[in-house]
């Protein structure tokens, strides 16, 4: 099952490597991890996509917990919550042809023409990692030239809250 | 007024001082040398010199588990630092609270591939409880505070503190913290009471009940509040390795040591008990051999761990305690004790009968009619002689096993070895450690000789701080274990496990400015250990005893196999 946690964390140098570090020692997977500071700046959150059957969450919970700059998490999975993800995608946008279907596109993914070259269109989209798939599959593959995702960042609904 | 301003040389020391340090075990080198000078000046606590960074862990993380206080090491930077890594690892797989101070080269040459640097929170980050680097003077007297807090705290562990140089040269005032509180760091020691009540229920229900207690009992100072549950219940008890001592090997309740080499009575009550309580245990592949088989049998499990990680990891508990064992214990025993219901004393008395017969096996049982000196007999005479009062370390082999068998450990913290990481070259460190810690103490290592080899320098630092350690060598010219691997599992083909070309211990010892024996007939094993422990009692006495190369530890569990899968003498 996949699982997005997050993870308030001490805003200290070595703080990511042991995380990172942690989830490689014990083989457990990282889909995605994205970590920023917080509206404290001695804080910094952390999102963490992962996979694993519920023993491995469960221990994966555990171990994060059990790290000495770990202040508090939270699988969001277990309740309502929202992910997001930006997504910027170069593609080749040559022709009149090519530009007028590119910012349709774009437009229907509700996404945005950052930059505009001769050859290329550069095109920001945010929003739950299935809808930046479905943008990428919407493309003709040999259109796409490059493209550089963030990783999801998640927060609960409502009253749900990740804070100290 | 202007406050007096302290360099962080005189930092530390003070540091050490305040945490009440009696010895600080290490060696020096350029990057400590700030730190070594302020050593020369003060008197607060004795520096022991090893021969080896890796002997300087070893023994800090001995006297520690020897007397439940913070062991500390102090290393320079690069080698230093890289030396006292297996130690570090052995410390933090057992649990050994520890603080180790590592130079680092001065700030500004950090990430310079500067002479003698390393990376050491990098390398010491996946086997410390928490690391750190300094870089403010200012931050020296907290770090260290936190540092022995957190080793000290919680599941206790290793902290490595990493200072640069220019670091042990800056001033600043000094003021060590009275208390620290971490806001991410805060142990849970007291159980959770429904669950405790729970617990101590499904005790009263067990028909067929075993009580596995762990190294966190010893860690944990919980041997008393064991003992007086197993007591009052009247249930059988089964030690780990590590946990060896924190029930009196000789009590009548007592199954012995369960696991690889664990009893034949152990384990089987252990795969066919009804209600299993785990007490600072683990659950660990070496205990319980493989996870399936143990569980084709259905029983109900109650584990109490200070450390919330170490439950449902590799056995799914029933009832899960997340506390101080000794607390937890304590609180089970007044509900115990309160309750005026009693377990069902005829399927005790059915399951000890069944036990009994278990026992009956004598699986401890070895040849004592031939010419040879086994090691299992110079065991059992060191046990005599001693009156199973000497503190054992141990090496890591077929010696780690026999001593764990046949030394009946009846008090916590006298059996020091490396259990979980299983580091040969721990035991002449680890006995050193014990003696300064206890300098009027009988302390014994047991060791091969594979394993001797590996720190066998230190036999220096033990002429330097006049140890009187007695080294009982059981010496089968084989890297035993190995090879007793090979002839099991690899049809006889004894691949560099033969240790040719053996020194002549008992010359080395002399060199070394030692007493040196070596023993070759069983006749002279007891006179020998009594010479040692009398005549020879202020010295250091190594004792080489020649014993049956082709002698096996038994009873043993092949790795990957159930509990109950035991190959018998
Ligand atoms: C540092 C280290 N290297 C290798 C091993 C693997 N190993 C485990 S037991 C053993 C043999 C130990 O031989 P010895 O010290 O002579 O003891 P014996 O088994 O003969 O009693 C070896 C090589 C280890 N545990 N530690």
């Amino acid at each position: 099952m996949r699982h997005i946690i997050s993870v308030l964390m001490e805003n200290e140098a070595g703080a990511l490597s042991r995380v990172a570090g942690l989830f490689s020692a014990r083989g457990y997977n990282i889909e995605s991890l994205t970590v920023a500071p917080t509206e404290d700046a001695t804080l910094s959150r952390m999102t963490i996509v992962t996979r694993g059957s519920n023993e491995v969450i469960e221990q994966i919970t555990k171990q994060l917990n059990k790290l000495i700059d770990v202040i508090k998490m939270q699988d969001l999975s277990d309740g309502e919550h929202i992910e997001r993800e930006l997504m910027l995608v170069k593609v080749r946008a040559a022709s009149g042809e090519q530009r007028e279907e590119m910012k349709r596109l774009a437009d229907i993914f509700r996404g945005r023409v950052i930059d505009v070259a001769d050859k290329t269109y550069t095109i920001e989209l945010t929003g739950p990692g299935s809808k930046l798939d479905a943008f990428l599959d919407a493309l003709e593959p040999g259109a796409i030239l490059e493209t550089v995702r963030t990783g999801a960042s998640g927060i609960g609904r409502g009253d749900r809250m990740l804070k100290i | 007024m202007a406050e007096l301003e302290l360099t962080g040389a005189e930092i530390v020391i003070r540091c050490l001082h305040a945490e009440g340090v009696e010895y600080v075990f290490g060696y020096p080198g350029g990057a400590v040398l700030n730190i070594y000078d302020e050593i020369y000046k003060q008197k607060g606590f004795t520096h022991v010199l090893v021969r080896h960074e890796q002997a300087a862990v070893h023994a800090a993380d001995a006297y520690s588990r020897s007397t439940g206080k913070v062991g500390v090491a102090l290393v320079t930077s690069g080698p230093g630092a890289t030396n006292a890594v297996t130690g570090i690892a052995t410390a933090y797989m057992d649990s050994i609270p520890m603080v180790v101070i590592t130079g680092q080269v001065p700030t500004a040459a950090i990430g310079q591939d500067a002479f003698q640097e390393v990376d050491t929170v990098g390398i010491t980050r996946p086997c410390v409880k928490h690391n750190f680097l300094v870089k403010d003077v200012k931050d020296i007297a907290p770090t260290i505070k936190k540092a022995f807090y957190i080793a000290a705290t919680g599941r206790p562990g290793p902290v490595v503190v990493d200072i640069p140089k220019d670091i042990t040269q800056h001033a600043c005032a000094f003021d060590y913290p009275e208390a620290i509180s971490l806001r991410s760091y805060n142990p849970t020691s007291k159980g959770h009471a429904g669950q405790i009540k729970r617990a101590a229920q499904m005790l009263l229900e067990a028909k067929r009940p075993v009580i596995y207690a762990g190294g966190g009992v010893v860690l944990g100072n919980a041997s008393a509040a064991l003992t007086e549950m197993a007591r009052e219940l009247g249930y059988p008890v089964t030690s780990t390795l590590m946990g060896l001592g924190g029930y009196k090997a000789n009590d009548p309740l007592s199954l012995g040591m369960l696991g690889m080499h664990g009893t034949y009575e152990a384990n089987m009550a252990m795969q066919h008990c009804d209600v299993l309580i785990a007490v600072g245990a683990r659950f660990d592949d070496r205990v319980i051999g493989n996870p399936k088989h143990f569980a084709k049998e259905a029983r109900r499990i109650i584990h109490i761990d200070i450390d919330p990680s170490s439950i449902s990891k590799r056995v799914k508990v029933d009832v899960p305690i997340v506390g101080d064992v000794g607390q937890v214990l304590e609180e089970m025993n007044r509900l115990l004790k309160v309750g005026n219901e009693r377990a069902d004393q005829a399927a005790l008395k059915a399951w000890w009968a069944q036990i009994e017969l278990w026992r009956a096996q004598d699986c401890l049982k070895y040849d004592r009619g031939t010419d040879k000196i086994k090691p299992q007999y110079v065991v059992e005479k060191l046990y005599e002689i001693t009156k199973g009062e000497a503190f054992v370390t141990s090496d890591v082999g077929q010696h780690q096993m026999w001593a764990a068998q046949y030394y009946k450990f009846d008090q916590p913290r006298r059996w020091i070895n490396s259990g979980g990481l299983g580091t040969m070259g721990v035991g002449l460190p680890y006995a050193m450690g014990v003696q300064l810690a206890h300098p009027d103490a009988m302390v014994a290592c047991i060791t091969g000789e594979g394993s001797i080899q590996m720190n066998i320098q230190e036999l220096s630092t033990c002429k330097e701080y006049k140890l009187p350690l007695k080294i009982i060598l059981l010496n089968n010219g084989y890297l035993g274990m190995v090879r007793q691997w090979q002839e099991f599992f690899y049809e006889e083909r004894y691949a560099e496990s033969y240790v040719a070309s053996l020194p002549d211990f008992a010359k080395l010892a002399e060199a070394y400015g030692h007493v040196g024996m070596r023993i070759e007939k069983p006749e002279e094993v007891e006179p020998a250990l009594r010479r040692a422990f009398t005549e020879h009692k202020e010295q250091l006495v190594f004792m080489n005893f020649i014993t049956d190369p082709r002698e096996n530890v038994y009873p043993m569990i092949p790795a990957g196999k159930g509990l109950s899968e035991m190959i018998l003498v």
